[in-house]
């Protein structure tokens, strides 16, 4: 077992519902990333994702596009990314996963992209453009490097496509919420939560829903149906509008709904 | 024909989120389906032949031809098409498979407003919804194409992200198709996306190349040098190409836009500068940094303002079924102004690209030669554009 699912699946088994929160690396420069990662970590965060600026981010909303876009007009690049990842290790043990799209890791060399993250210290890679049919493009140089290649299930994801995609499924399945791109609002789970039902059945991998889940009541909703909750867009909002601080709140905020779902009530984040 | 996984040689794929891929698949069972029903074939035919005006005329440029001096130069004539280019053969081939899918809307994206137009025209016709998503800049340099969308009661959406071209509306057409799968059928404008598009666009388009086939009989045109088209994504070239990609007697020349040249980092040459990465979904030759970063494309015609081109084209180039050369900004303004004195016939500056390609080859040819050019398209909207360019004549 990875790192990465060990985490997970050591939650699960204390009763306790995982928080991944994304950053996008640079964004508003890596100083931040690195402060607010560290700090997501002191006030509870399970798992961090840190998103890798790309140009044309088919699969995100608004604030993550806004992001990558300013973050790389900032000067954000893959070889600067690498030496965050570096940086947070250095400082952590945390699991820390990269959500990067194809062209990113084409462009700068498909080996030399998961060599140089694996070697700095990521524990699974999110390749949101990157679907079953094309995952044998990274499935053995990932596996080589001992890092793992986390598979997407989305509402529209039929049957048999659940169970041949839970069946590859490393470190955490990524359950996509809603039909659409991240951030926004989202207060349904229902739909995903049968397709994760379906995909339970197939494989014992922690389940985790992402997309849209922006408050502590959204993350409560979801953790009914999953093992997990993954948080970005909002992160990304209150570092905008309220710096570090901001962030530390809402990480906290989520936290302490999250302990409520897995039954501890008192002292929450302190346990985590 | 693509292998199963969509492929021509290395290109193409399926790059894009598992939410879209449930629909991928189903849009490629229908097709497959479809391609060879009658019902449906009769049914394209008709609306290409009664709606669209096919076939279109392979029509010999006389006073072209007597002023290069050299050998024979026809035009196909694609302009002369409802809505005024090629865009529309796709836009119904579609609209009609939208139809028989059971999806009620469309959605698609616009560069020029070409296939913007041809959508919201079938759109129109057929009585589905329609949404176009068009570049903010573009909206601006394309104001008449964004008007007579408005006119035929489809709705268009400035994009703004990104830098608020060609590629950031394909990337906004792409989400709101994500997000509304279920009842939406994207129609995407080239030979481009992921796989089964960059095929059933082709299919769709591959209409102008049987029609040359046959007309080069019925004109007796006994020896063609050369056919030459312009390339963005690559739609209209993949149609005039395609009949023709196992004749090695013809020279196949697809040219891509200089913009201000090639050695500038202001084109839109993705064959002949790029190299191949993903974008939308296929992996084809793309402009972009050591970093994998789309590098914004440039061109005065905006239809060509793309960083991608279609991942067929891509395998005709390392296969060396086609020439891919690229022509500057202004030499296809000088082409533009040519046709019209000459010929007085207005091309669109995207054909216009293939027209100026003419001084390169004319002085190769001999006078019993032929070279056809794929005028894809009329050149009404760029008018606002060349007079801003051109000034007073």
């Amino acid at each position: 077992m990875s790192n990465l699912s060990e985490k997970l699946q050591g939650l699960k088994a204390s009763g306790r519902k995982g928080l991944v929160v994304y950053l996008t690396a640079g964004y508003p420069d890596y100083k931040a990333t690195l402060e607010t990662a560290l700090a997501m970590e002191e006030e509870g965060a399970d798992v961090i994702e840190i998103g890798i600026p790309f140009s044309d981010p088919i699969a995100d909303g608004p604030v993550i596009q806004k992001a990558a876009t300013l973050a790389l007009k900032a000067g954000a690049t893959t070889t600067k990314s690498i030496e965050l990842i570096k940086e947070i290790r250095k400082a952590s043990t945390i699991p820390l996963v990269v959500m990067t799209y194809v062209n990113s890791i084409l462009g700068y060399g498909m080996e030399k992209f998961i060599t140089s993250f694996a070697q700095a210290g990521i524990n699974g890679i999110i390749v949101p453009d990157l679907p079953l049919e094309e995952s044998g493009l990274l499935e053995d140089l990932c596996k080589e490097q001992g890092i793992d290649l986390i598979q997407l299930i989305a509402p529209t994801s039929t049957k048999d496509r659940i169970d041949r995609i839970a069946k590859k499924a490393e470190g955490f399945l990524y359950c996509v919420s809603n039909t659409g791109v991240t951030g926004g609002q989202h207060a349904n789970y229902e739909q995903i939560g049968s397709v994760i039902e379906s995909a339970r059945q197939v494989a014992d991998i922690p389940m985790a829903i992402g997309f849209g889940i922006g408050t502590p009541e959204g993350a409560l909703a979801a953790a009914r149906y999953a093992d997990a909750v993954i948080v970005g867009s909002a992160i990304l909002e209150k570092l905008a509008h309220e710096g570090i601080d901001g962030v530390r709140g809402l990480v906290r905020a989520i936290c302490v709904q999250l302990d409520k779902e897995s039954g501890r009530y008192e002292d929450s984040s302190k346990s985590r | 024909m693509p292998d199963k996984h969509g492929r021509f040689g290395n290109f193409g794929g399926q790059f894009v989120p598992e939410t879209v891929m449930p629909a991928l698949l189903e849009l490629e069972e229908s097709y497959a389906r479809l391609k060879n029903d009658e019902a449906f074939k009769e049914e394209l035919s008709f609306y290409l032949r009664e709606y669209a005006g096919r076939p279109t005329k392979l029509y010999f440029a006389k006073n072209l031809t007597e002023h290069y001096g050299r050998g024979r130069i026809y035009l196909k004539r694609e302009d002369l098409l409802h809505t005024g280019a090629h865009k529309i053969n796709n836009a119904i081939g579609q609209a009609i498979l939208a139809r028989r899918m059971g999806k009620k809307k469309i959605v698609a994206e616009t560069g020029a407003g070409q296939h913007g137009v041809a959508c919201a025209t079938v759109a129109a016709l057929f009585g589905l919804e329609c949404r176009v998503y068009m570049g903010k800049e573009d909206i601006e340099r394309q104001s008449l194409n964004v008007f007579r969308m408005r006119l035929l009661g489809t709705e268009v959406f400035p994009v703004t992200s990104g830098t608020g071209t060609l590629k950031d509306a394909t990337s906004e057409a792409i989400r709101y198709w994500v997000t509304n799968v279920g009842d939406t059928h994207y129609i995407i404008g080239s030979v481009v996306g992921p796989h089964p598009y960059p095929m059933i666009v082709r299919d769709f388009q591959k209409v102008i190349g049987e029609e040359v086939k046959e007309q080069i009989m019925n004109l007796n045109i006994e020896k063609l040098k050369y056919i030459v088209a312009c390339v963005g994504g690559g739609s209209n070239a993949m149609g005039i190409f395609y009949s023709f990609r196992n004749d090695k007697d013809i020279i196949k020349i697809g040219v891509e836009a200089a913009g201000k040249g090639v050695t500038t980092t202001e084109h839109a040459a993705s064959l002949t500068k790029g190299r191949p990465g993903v974008l939308h979904g296929a992996f084809s030759y793309l402009l972009q940094d050591d970093d994998g970063q789309i590098i914004e494309p440039y061109s005065i015609s905006a239809g060509l303002d793309y960083p991608g081109v279609g991942p067929e084209h891509s395998f005709f180039k390392d296969s060396g079924k086609v020439e891919y050369k690229a022509v500057t900004d202004e030499e296809a303004l000088e082409a533009f102004k040519r046709l019209a004195r000459i010929e007085g016939i207005i091309p669109a500056l995207e054909s216009s690209h293939a027209l100026a390609y003419l001084e390169e080859i004319m002085p190769k040819t001999q006078v019993d030669e032929s070279v056809i050019i794929c005028l894809s398209g009329r050149g009404d909207k760029d008018v606002d554009m060349a007079v801003k360019v051109m000034g007073g004549l």
